[in-house]
């Protein structure tokens, strides 16, 4: 799990701070985990009802697990010479999708990400945050069937 | 000074008054729906709309100021119109079950449905079909109902400083919930009430409980016992037609019997045990250097806030349990002995003023009787209803006594129902036992009255007692911020959850404001002059109680019957 308050801390004396720090959990989550709301409530010194009520009120915010899964892809140089490229083909042609869509039942959602500090086993993708390491085209069908 | 005229009729008001303001000034009464006297004004339902002289646009008169000058009309057909359309649209999103909800008839949505003469409504109705939220003891949660005014998140998070509910998704999707949108038992609620006082209509109630007690009268088996708080007396009248403070306890005795009541019994008595006890532990602290200060502890919505936002204050807790428990607890042991009763045939009933009681109740070590102590508690509300069931006619009711050794009262008891009650009552006592003298004064008028914080010096022989009272829990919150801090001068501090104390509890009838409160109390003290014993340690039948069981205040018996202990509730979040 991600360390919310740090990243909340990292906004806190910014003007609509908790505004910017539920994008910045979003980004990470794809939804605003209730200890992320419970996190925020106190970095900011408001009831957690408060706290909530500001998840709800904007659309782009959604404090329910979307039941998406996402995948990210590391890009950075270590992945990228082990052949993250065919990876990401492998990826894209699995789902009928490219790098930054979303498949069309809201199941998948295929995203670049920086390094992921799992450079021992290049390359590496992410699901949900979980690192899977030593990727080739073949394992991808095995490994999506998890989330299937 | 603004010179307005409301209707025709002029009038001159303060500048920074609201039309509102000023039509009440001019005997105009304007219709509101989220208004609340006592709260900020939230201006959201519309339902005050007039018509402002040269404005094209209707104003809410709730939060709209005055200018010298200006010319208002407050019903102009208009007026009549918007008001009408407002009310369709409120009421095509509102489940229209008035026969069988608990506010038929005492409902500011149904009231104005009646005054508007609303019959058809053109809009399509869709009411959101969501589930009751019965996860408390205490109380019920409709959210179909709710018409969005927000009175109720307003009177928890600044009058009660709990802050469970809130305000979930917006616009069309809007809904008013308990924190994370979560039930209200999984929320900080401590079930005070204070919500449904505010709740214009049926979306907040109490836990009804009224078949389970007609069921236990119909019961043969059953000795159906009651034990009435100190604070019903002076409102029950409001149920019934009659004025605050107007019905004579005896005649409510009486009233209590027709309802199938065997055996009527007294909570004051136990109020009254309560100070021989509680002031005993607070001279006990006193010499032998305890925690203080020693906070009071008859307030289970007190109790609940404490053990939920200060777990680690505890141990300034008074340990007595409340009159209600403690009544429950010798009721099957004491009192059944000396009637010859079986206990575990008493049922044994509290009319409560308070909605926190029912979880109190419910709490799994109130059992020292070796039974369930007490098995239902109703509301001053419920007991409204179930007079009215029954048809009686207070007006020609004979009037009854309480029945023996749990039934006798003095004055010290029936100001427990006031906030300062508890101090006042407890002042009494502990100056004669501290100082072997007679109390020539027995008003201790500071500790009176809706002053949020209430605090003296009381002079004891020469040793010197700081004490302090705080009422509503936005106000325990400052006293017990102030204790944390290390930095509370006092002794001894008196807590009620409810704002003016018991009388003003979650379960009474409802108070649109706070001068409601006000007249209960000035109710309290009149009933306090009037009687002829006025400390508890006068209590003849309390005294007979010591003689024969207890033998000593904070004996064995007591602490076997009559004290507790308190858990950190552990909510996940606050
Ligand atoms: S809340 Fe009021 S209007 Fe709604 S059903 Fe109950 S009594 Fe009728
Ligand atoms: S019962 Fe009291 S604490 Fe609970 S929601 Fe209502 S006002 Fe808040
Ligand atoms: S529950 Fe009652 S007080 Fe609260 S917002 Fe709804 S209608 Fe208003
Ligand atoms: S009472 Fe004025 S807007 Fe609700």
């Amino acid at each position: 799990m991600a360390d919310y308050k740090e990243i909340i801390t990292r906004y806190k004396d910014l003007p609509g701070g908790i505004i910017e720090a539920y994008h910045a959990i979003q980004k990470e989550q794809s939804y605003l985990p209730e200890e992320a709301i419970i996190a925020a409530a106190e970095v900011f010194e408001i009831p957690v009802k408060d706290a909530y009520g500001v998840a709800t009120f904007y659309s782009m915010f959604s404090v329910k697990s979307r039941g998406k899964n996402v995948i990210r892809i590391c890009e950075s140089a270590p992945c990228h010479i082990a052949g993250a490229a065919d990876v990401v083909a492998a990826l894209e042609k699995e789902l009928g999708i490219k790098m930054g869509e979303t498949t069309p039942d809201g199941k998948f959602a295929l995203e670049f990400t920086e390094c992921v500090g799992q450079c021992q086993a290049t390359p590496v993708i992410t699901i949900n945050g979980k690192p899977y390491g030593d990727i080739t085209a073949d394992k991808i069908p095995a490994i999506l069937a998890e989330y299937k | 000074m603004a010179n307005v005229t409301i209707d025709g009729i002029k009038v001159s008001v303060p500048d920074g008054s609201t039309i509102l303001q000023a039509a009440q000034v001019a005997g105009v009464r304007v219709p509101t729906l989220c208004y609340h006297p006592d709260q900020a004004v939230k201006a959201n339902c519309r339902v005050c709309v007039c018509e402002v002289e040269g404005q094209r646009l209707l104003q809410a008169a709730c939060s709209q100021p005055v200018y010298d000058g200006m010319v208002v009309k407050t019903h102009s057909p208009k007026v009549v119109e918007a008001r009408k359309t407002i009310l369709e649209l409120i009421l095509a999103h509102h489940p229209q079950d008035c026969l069988s909800c608990i506010r038929n008839q005492n409902c500011e949505l149904q009231a104005l449905a009646e005054e508007y003469a609303i019959r058809e409504n053109p809009f399509e109705k869709m009411v959101r079909g969501l589930p009751k939220d019965t996860s408390t003891p205490s109380i019920v949660r409709d959210p179909d109902k709710c018409v969005l005014c927000r009175r109720c998140v307003y009177a928890c998070s600044v009058f009660q400083s709990v802050n469970a509910l809130g305000l979930e998704n917006r616009g069309n999707h809007a809904m008013v919930v308990p924190s994370l949108g979560k039930d209200l038992l999984d929320s900080p609620c401590v079930m005070c009430g204070q919500c449904i006082h505010a709740c214009p209509v049926g979306a907040i109630t109490e836990n009804e409980q009224i078949d389970e007690f007609l069921a236990a009268v119909a019961d043969p088996d059953k000795v159906v016992v009651t034990q009435i708080a100190p604070a019903i007396r002076v409102a029950i009248g409001e149920e019934v037609g009659m004025k605050t403070g107007e019905m004579p306890m005896e005649v409510f005795v009486a009233g209590l019997r027709q309802l199938g009541f065997d055996y009527v019994l007294h909570t004051n008595f136990t109020a009254d045990l309560t100070i021989l006890e509680e002031g005993n532990e607070l001279l006990k602290r006193l010499k032998e250097g305890g925690k203080l200060p020693m906070f009071t502890s008859c307030s289970p919505g007190w109790i609940n806030f404490c053990e939920t936002f200060y777990p680690d204050l505890l141990d300034n807790l008074s340990t007595c349990k409340s009159p209600q428990q403690m009544f429950g607890a010798l009721v099957k042991t004491y009192w059944a002995e000396k009637m010859g009763i079986d206990p575990a045939k008493i049922y044994s009933v509290s009319i409560m003023p308070c909605t926190a009681k029912k979880f109190e109740a419910s709490r799994p070590e109130m059992k020292d009787s070796g039974f369930r102590d007490v098995d239902l508690v109703l509301t001053t509300r419920e007991v409204g209803r179930l007079f009215r069931m029954a048809g009686i006619d207070f007006s020609k009711l004979a009037p009854s006594k309480f029945d023996s050794w749990m039934g006798a009262y003095t004055g010290a008891a029936v100001i427990f129902g006031a906030t300062g009650g508890v101090m006042e009552a407890a002042l009494r006592t502990v100056y004669e036992v501290v100082t072997g003298k007679t109390l020539e004064d027995l008003n201790f008028t500071f500790a009176r009255g809706m002053e949020g914080i209430k605090e003296a010096e009381i002079d004891l022989d020469g040793t010197k007692v700081k004490v302090a009272i705080g009422h509503g829990l936005a106000n325990a919150r400052k006293l017990m911020d102030q204790v944390r801090a290390g930095q509370s001068p006092y002794h001894f501090i008196e807590i009620m959850a409810c704002p003016g104390g018991c009388i003003g509890g979650g379960g009474q009838p409802l108070t649109k404001a706070n001068v409601k409160r006000a007249e209960r109390i000035d109710a309290i003290y009149v009933e306090d002059e009037g009687l002829p014993l006025r400390k508890s340690h006068e209590n003849p039948e309390v005294k007979v109680l010591y003689e024969e069981f207890l033998h000593e205040p904070l004996g064995h018996k007591s602490h076997e019957l009559l004290h507790t202990h308190y858990t950190p509730k552990n909510k996940k979040f606050l």
